[in-house]
């Protein structure tokens, strides 16, 4: 039987055992474990089969809470069933995970070791998540790289149907489930013959089936309980020698053993460690060396965790072993160590205690890895080292300077590299945009295609999701690469933007004699005196050799837009030499090839055509013997930057954050706002340049502008004396301020490009209609300008919010934003929104807002947009989960009532010594315009003037409280993945209390963050992640559930189509002293189309009557009049107009021609009905709806 | 009454054939026209310069935001049905082709030689009873000669006609200087029908805005006088089908284009303003004009007007020019 070696990532290698081996999948999108997920949707979708030669069934659920509800039904009724999940939402597993275990059902979780959410949330690899479930009762499986992530998922399975106990099957999330390497693939034949067909049969014979009627999930009182909670205990006790034959009855058909635990070192040593996942091959590889070095060292992995067999655990490990150190890649606060540590001295001590051992080995405990922080040969001798000291550190740390309670241990040597010379490690800095990424993972393939190359990929992305930028690590040797951390040196570094010379320290990783790449956009010979002067000196000391191609104007010639990948990966393979030329560029066409092929020959054309011509436009520069550059690198922040922003943000955003030390940090994660304004990013190649004799001032580009870089203010003319030349100033166009000037300030450093404020402009020039009254221009020849007159720009005052109309959105570009250049996608659909909500109630703002794209480019370090204005007062933000954000956004509103009433109560009660008059006029303030909330805000300080310093419990828990007194508007923001998904039931109760919070549903129609899964707002007939074949059903009328509810404001709107309409609604929603639901068409790069259109491609989604505009409010009926109006024109285009300009619709005309025309006309006739439906609503009258029992007064 | 004719090879119940149009651009569409009675129906276009712009976009708005972020890999699924935007078109044709009785005929706009004879072997190989070359260029180059587009447009031809099994048709704009000549050229290069003629965007500039715009509005009647001529030229001095397209509205333009020597007559306008059902009322109508005149089959009024029963067409023409001359201007700016 032919074993096919090929390249993988981790959640391939194990999904592909999973879905052999199935017949169920419950799935839902949760990173880093969502690609599983997705793979088994696409493979059944593509009609690929199991082992019995059926398609296994994918079931999306609404949450891993649903997930894993549905695992347990179908195991249940006899399917062998799995599920795929991280973090959060293996959290949400862990009651049905009890249930499942204590029927004794088998089955494979299959998880991608995660953090889970504490001061901070975090995406990245550790056992928080699979620690949390020690006491589920499945037992724990643990993969230390891809190959055992393949390998170890059929043992589990193989295992879990023998001993019926299920199993966590686990591997480290991004380091092991992203990494790609070179894995033997076990043939399906194979897998086959691992699988007890018997035992799947005695499977099926316990599930419930009327035909022998049971009763399971029986309640139990005292009496019984606890008996029957120890009846399973035989099954737990067979579980190692059942786990130990499965790896015998897989090893011996695939010809890889595993034991248990696996011990690796010198056979006598001294000292060992003790680790689960991928740090062992780390900790084994730097055991080698130090054995080679002299030394007597070992290491051991854990590879069955639970149940825990204390026996083999102590066998395997050599008996001089008399220092340990273990280990843990989580932490439990307060404990006496982590679970590892725990139960590796209870092993021993009860070894001790029964007199198995003579003496009790030196035990410590530390932390290692937490959110994938790196764990490197450096700190792996580290620990080693520290077990020679008499007294090694207990509770230590590794990896990170703890100056706060010292646990750390200080790497002597961080430059300790281990890696064999004929190991080829090539590192490149891209664009997320540049295809950097999917070259490089094309390389791995390539290479290591050949029998006798092996080859390692992994990636690290930024945190912005524009202008981006991409690290890959790329590994290419003759032996199996068993090298699980970021490369340290490297002899080959491509940086695949100019501008990165500038911002990051590129060539640190440059080993002496290196190949350095760069894609410039100056020839061989001007290219030196454009590099900064340290870059320059790190290239003449570390004699590295320098080529320069302009790739981007290569692709850029050939139409490839911003894509250099292909040019770039074809110089890389001519310098790096790793494979002769000829034979480099026939792989690189054939994998272009395979990567286009479907996609259209015009691109495999422009491909070859750039392939064809990268070599000949590679050139070597020489090096001077000296570096007097006149460049330097830029500053990352300003010097006037706060303090927290030069020493805490500038380094992180220097990629310096690993060298922060603990004392660096919040101890409670509350970070500081308005972070963002100090990043000045630079990464659009084309800004906005406003053209003040054309502007008609009327602020739809700065309403439209996702990124807030388009401004507008009016000021005296006077205030112009002192203008830099550059500044451009235009009378205000409204009537009644004949001396007034009015700006339109472009922040061409803030802004990525994305042009949507140009095509929202109405205003043209009469004599030439392509121009208009804001331009793309280019960046570079702006950008001084720029600079200048933004610096005078911030000296104009803003607009008195008094004096500002806010119901048009002309007046409302006046008002400043307080959420400002985030790190949205260019062009984003969400964040119009959110700025304008910033705008509008942002000094009395508090968010809560779920995970998803908006907590990412809202709350992702290193900078954050949210911001406060001048006063110091602004949105106030936290994000809680995914699953609960309604529910934590209604705690706000709680809490804002119970101490508001404390607070009025405490003002009466202390009216004589503030002042009965200033109390009363507090207690009766309206709160309704801007005057009254300015005058609030007056009297709540004139309040807190009168009770500074009393000694008077009274005032002083008034002036705790007094805040309060202004009247505070909640929302509650996230995606539709949120509201309509995993927190539907909790949103629908929130809508339900009729409590005072305002929801905002950013709705993208997908799961966005995570990749463009499909969720229930998803249409009928869209393209989506576990909707490949189309969705078969429409999507959820969320709006009108709530309209049922009768006492809801509604709102749908769409800016792009009527900015008006989403102003007024958003108004009406934060008036509305009930509870308040928006929905917000917001288009996205998931839509498959040109964001520089979205705004009208919005429009047409009015236009077809897909997204009809309209407000429920309640407040209508108390006047007798009609609370639901509708605020959009009957469809007056197809619905396809609107479709077909996006991939997401598109593509399936293609892939299903019939269901495509199918599902367009039942979505045409079903929007036509939705509409009758809301026409009939629009018109009724007033009487015609219900008065709540409650009645809520606007 | 028999109506049969014979077209591209193909025999045809009657000579009325549905046109390339919105239409036929689907199964269904292409079953109605079938159950209305079409003789043949020719699929939509399959517009390679269409499909390139589709597969361009469908490859970079696909890639959009890929293998930037730690969270997603990609926001698309990876289609593998996906088959460079032109597997839909094929589908549909292979399963049209399989479920339709009478011939479908595909039609393709190609823009590069590749394209031309790539997609028409792909259209062959899903079922295609005969391929229409739909020839749409407009030359604006002044370097390129009349001669060179004449060249180009044979050259399609020929490598598509060698590529295919299949009838090759091709239809022209009625831009040409010496049609018989390009007519024949294309016939020994392999074209087995002609279809005369295609019609062009109409652009216009909108007063208000400055705005070129541009509109293709359904044909009339009125634009019959063009094709009926050079079908009258053609007929029986070329050895090919003829085909008969634009201003065809009713039977009366039918039975014209019969009588000067078309072997099928397309139509597209008609059917879209009237809807497939159309094709019924003209078919009977041509039915009934042929029984009221005495005719017992289509065969026998073919050509009967032809240009092969006049002598001197030539001087005929220039002739009835003038006569047109004379009868619009004051007699005394041409005495």
């Amino acid at each position: 039987m032919s074993v096919k070696s090929v390249v993988m990532d981790g959640n391939t290698a194990a999904a592909h055992i999973a879905y052999r081996v199935n017949e169920v999948c419950a799935i839902f999108p949760i990173t880093p474990s969502s690609t599983m997920a997705e793979l088994a949707d696409a493979w059944a979708a593509q009609g690929l089969k199991n082992i019995w030669g059926q398609v296994p069934v994918i079931q999306q659920m609404q949450s891993e809470g649903g997930a894993a509800g549905a695992v347990h039904g179908a195991l249940q009724s006899g399917a062998l069933t799995t599920t795929f999940t991280a973090s959060q939402g293996f959290l949400l597993m862990l009651p049905n995970m009890y249930k499942i275990a204590g029927e004794l059902t088998p089955c494979v979780f299959h998880v991608t070791a995660r953090a889970i959410a504490t001061q901070a949330l975090s995406i990245f690899g550790d056992h928080s998540d699979v620690m949390s479930a020690r006491m589920v009762g499945f037992a724990m499986l643990a993969a230390t790289s891809v190959q055992e992530a393949h390998d170890l998922a059929l043992v589990a399975q193989v295992a879990t149907l023998e001993a019926r106990v299920p199993v966590l099957f686990f591997f480290d999330g991004f380091r092991t489930s992203h990494e790609e390497n070179k894995i033997d693939l076990i043939p399906d034949e194979q897998i086959r013959a691992a699988i007890d067909d018997d035992l799947v049969r005695a499977h099926r014979a316990r599930a419930l089936t009327p035909e022998r009627p049971v009763i399971r999930g029986t309640a139990h009182n005292p009496d019984t309980f606890f008996q029957a909670r120890e009846s399973a205990n035989p099954f737990y006790a067979r579980v190692p020698d059942i786990v130990q034959k499965a790896m015998d009855r897989v090893g011996g058909l695939i010809g890889r053993s595993y034991r248990l635990f696996r011990y690796s070192g010198h056979p006598e040593a001294e000292r060992a460690v003790i680790v689960i996942g991928s740090a062992f091959e780390v900790l084994d590889e730097t055991a080698a060396w130090l054995n080679g070095h002299g030394e007597k060292v070992g290491v051991l992995h854990v590879t069955l965790y639970r149940p825990w067999d204390a026996e083999r655990f102590r066998a395997a490990l050599p008996p001089t072993v008399s220092r340990i150190a273990v280990l843990d890649r989580t932490k439990e606060p307060g404990g006496p160590g982590e679970p590892l540590y725990l139960d590796v001295v209870t092993a021993f001590a009860e070894a001790l205690g029964a007199g198995r051992i003579s003496a009790m080995p030196t035990i410590v405990g530390g932390r290692y890895g937490l959110s994938s922080k790196d764990f490197d040969p450096a700190m792996a001798r580290t620990v080693f080292d520290e077990l020679k000291k008499p007294e090694p550190k207990r509770g230590f740390t590794i990896g990170i300077t703890d100056d706060v309670s010292h646990t750390s241990l200080t790497v002597a040597e961080p430059s300790f590299d281990i890696e064999p010379p004929d190991v080829v490690r090539a590192l490149f800095f891209g664009l997320g945009a540049d295809g950097t990424v999917g070259a490089n993972k094309n390389s791995t393939i390539i290479l290591a295609a050949d029998p006798g190359r092996h080859a390692q990929g992994y990636f690290v992305y930024d945190s912005k999701k524009s202008g981006s930028y991409t690290i890959s690590h790329l590994r290419f040797g003759p032996r199996r690469i068993r090298a699980p951390y970021l490369l340290k040196s490297a002899n080959f570094i491509g940086i695949h933007k100019f501008d990165f010379l500038f911002k990051l320290d590129t060539l640190a990783a440059a080993s002496p004699g290196a190949t350095v790449l760069i894609n410039s956009p100056y020839g061989p010979d001007e290219v030196w005196n454009e590099i900064p002067r340290d870059v320059q000196q790190q290239i003449v000391d570390r004699k590295l050799a320098l080529h320069v191609i302009d790739a981007s104007g290569v692709a850029s010639g050939l139409g490839l837009g911003s894509r250099v990948n292909t040019i770039l990966q074809t110089c890389f393979f001519a310098l790096s030499g790793v494979m002769p030329r000829d034979k480099a560029i026939e792989a690189i066409k054939r994998a272009t090839e395979k990567t286009y092929a479907r996609k259209g020959k015009a691109i495999v054309e422009k491909n070859f055509a750039a392939i064809d011509s990268a070599l000949a436009n590679l050139h070597q520069v020489r090096i001077p013997a000296k570096a007097a550059g006149q460049k330097m690198r830029l500053t990352l922040v300003p010097d006037t930057a706060p303090d927290f922003v030069r020493h805490v943000t500038a380094p992180i955003l220097a990629l310096r954050g690993d060298t922060l030390p603990v004392s660096a940090f919040p101890v409670d994660g509350t970070f500081p706002t308005g972070t963002a304004r100090y990043e000045k990013r630079n990464i659009a190649d084309e800004v906005p340049v406003w053209e003040s004799d054309l502007c008609i001032q009327c602020g739809q580009c700065a309403i439209v502008c996702p990124h807030s870089v388009i401004r507008a203010k009016y000021y005296d003319e006077s205030r112009l004396a002192g203008a830099p030349e550059s500044f451009k100033a235009a009378p205000i166009n409204a009537r009644g301020y004949p001396d007034s000037r009015f700006t339109l300030q472009v922040y061409v450093e803030d802004c990525t490009g994305c042009g949507v404020c140009v095509e929202n402009c109405p205003a043209h020039s009469p004599a030439d209609f392509a121009i208009k009254a804001i331009n793309m221009k280019d960046r570079l020849e702006h950008l001084e300008a720029g600079r200048e007159s933004i610096g005078f720009f911030e000296t104009l005052p803003w607009a008195d919010r008094t004096r500002v109309n806010f119901a048009n959105v002309r007046g409302v570009q006046f008002l400043e934003p307080l959420f400002e250049f985030s790190g949205a996608c260019a062009g984003c659909g969400e964040t119009p929104y959110l700025k304008l909500l910033s705008q509008l109630f942002g000094d009395r703002l508090q968010i809560a807002n779920a995970t998803g794209c908006s907590s990412i480019y809202g709350a992702n370090l290193p900078t954050t947009p949210w911001a406060a204005n001048a006063a110091g007062h602004g949105p106030a933000w936290a994000s809680s989960l995914f699953e609960d954000n309604a529910e934590f956004g209604l705690g706000y509103r709680l809490a804002i009532d119970s101490q508001t009433t404390q607070a009025r109560t405490l003002a009466q009660k202390l009216a004589p010594h503030i002042g009965e008059d200033l109390v009363t006029a507090i207690l009766q303030a309206p709160q309704v315009t801007e005057s009254d909330f300015r005058v609030q805000r007056e009297r709540v300080q004139a309040v807190k003037a009168k009770l500074a310093g009393s000694s008077d419990p009274d005032a002083a828990n008034l002036l705790a409280l007094a805040d309060f007194l202004m009247r505070r508007s909640v929302w509650i923001v996230g995606g539709d993945g949120w509201a309509y998904d995993i927190d539907s039931g909790g949103l629908d109760h929130v809508l339900a209390t009729g409590k005072n919070v305002n929801v905002l549903v950013l709705d993208t129609e997908v799961y966005s963050n995570t990749g463009g899964q499909a969720s229930k707002a998803t249409p009928l007939g869209a393209t989506a992640k576990f909707a490949a074949a189309g969705k078969t059903i429409p999507r959820k009328d969320l709006a009108l559930m709530a309209v049922a509810y009768g006492r809801v404001y509604v709102a749908q709107i769409a800016m792009g189509a009527n900015n008006e309409q989403a102003l007024v609604a958003m108004r009406e929603a934060e008036a509305y002293s009930g509870t308040s639901l928006i929905l917000a068409y917001s288009q996205c790069i998931a839509h498959g189309t040109d964001l520089r259109h979205g705004m009208k491609q919005a429009a047409r989604a009015v236009a077809s009557g897909y997204w009809p505009l309209f407000r429920f409010d309640p407040t209508m009926r108390r006047r007798g009049m009609n609370p639901f109006r509708l605020d959009s024109p009957r469809p007056r285009i197809p619905l396809e107009e609107y479709r077909y300009n996006e991939v997401r619709f598109k593509s399936l005309t293609q892939t299903h021609p019939d269901a495509a025309k199918r599902m367009l006309e039942e979505a045409q006739r079903g929007l036509e009905e939705r509409y009758q439906v809301y026409e009939d609503l629009a018109s009724r009258d007033g009487s015609r709806f219900e008065l709540a029992s409650q009645d809520i007064s606007s | 009454m028999n109506l049969a004719t014979r077209y591209l090879g193909l025999q045809l119940a009657h000579p009325i054939v549905a046109a390339a149009s919105p239409l036929t651009a689907t199964l269904d569409g292409m079953r109605r026209l079938e159950d209305a009675g079409a003789a043949a129906v020719v699929m939509a276009s399959l517009y390679e310069e269409q499909i390139r712009a589709e597969d361009t976009a469908y490859a970079l708005y696909t890639e959009q935001g890929s293998n930037s972020q730690a969270e997603a890999a990609s926001y698309f699924p990876d289609l593998v049905d996906y088959n460079n935007g032109v597997s839909g078109h094929l589908e549909t044709l292979q399963r049209a082709s399989a479920a339709l009785d009478i011939p479908v005929i595909a039609s393709l706009n190609g823009t590069t030689a590749e394209g031309w004879v790539g997609h028409a072997r792909e259209l062959a190989q899903a079922g295609a009873a005969a391929i229409e070359l739909n020839v749409y260029s407009v030359p604006v180059d002044p370097a390129v000669s009349g001669a060179e587009v004449e060249r180009q447009t044979i050259e399609i031809v020929r490598q598509v006609a060698a590529t295919v099994q299949i009838p090759v048709a091709i239809k022209l704009a009625p831009y040409f200087s010496s049609m018989p000549h390009l007519a024949a050229e294309l016939v020994q290069a392999g074209a087995a029908g002609l279809v005369l003629f295609n019609r062009y965007y109409a652009p216009d500039i909108d007063l208000t805005t400055l705005r070129v715009t541009r509109s293709l509005p359904l044909s009339t009647a009125a634009e019959l006088p063009l094709s009926l001529v050079w079908i009258a030229l053609l007929s029986r001095r070329v050895a090919c089908s003829l085909a008969a397209s634009r201003g065809v509205e009713t039977d009366v333009e039918v039975i014209k284009y019969l009588l000067v020597g078309a072997d099928v007559v397309t139509t597209a306008s008609a059917l879209l303003r009237h809807g497939p059902e159309h094709l019924s009322t003209m078919r009977e109508g041509l039915e009934r004009w042929l029984g009221e005149n005495g005719f017992d089959s289509v065969s026998a009024i073919r050509g009967l007007k032809d240009a092969t029963h006049v002598e001197h067409v030539d001087a005929l023409l220039r002739a009835q020019y003038v006569a047109a001359l004379t009868d619009y201007l004051p007699g005394k700016l041409v005495s």
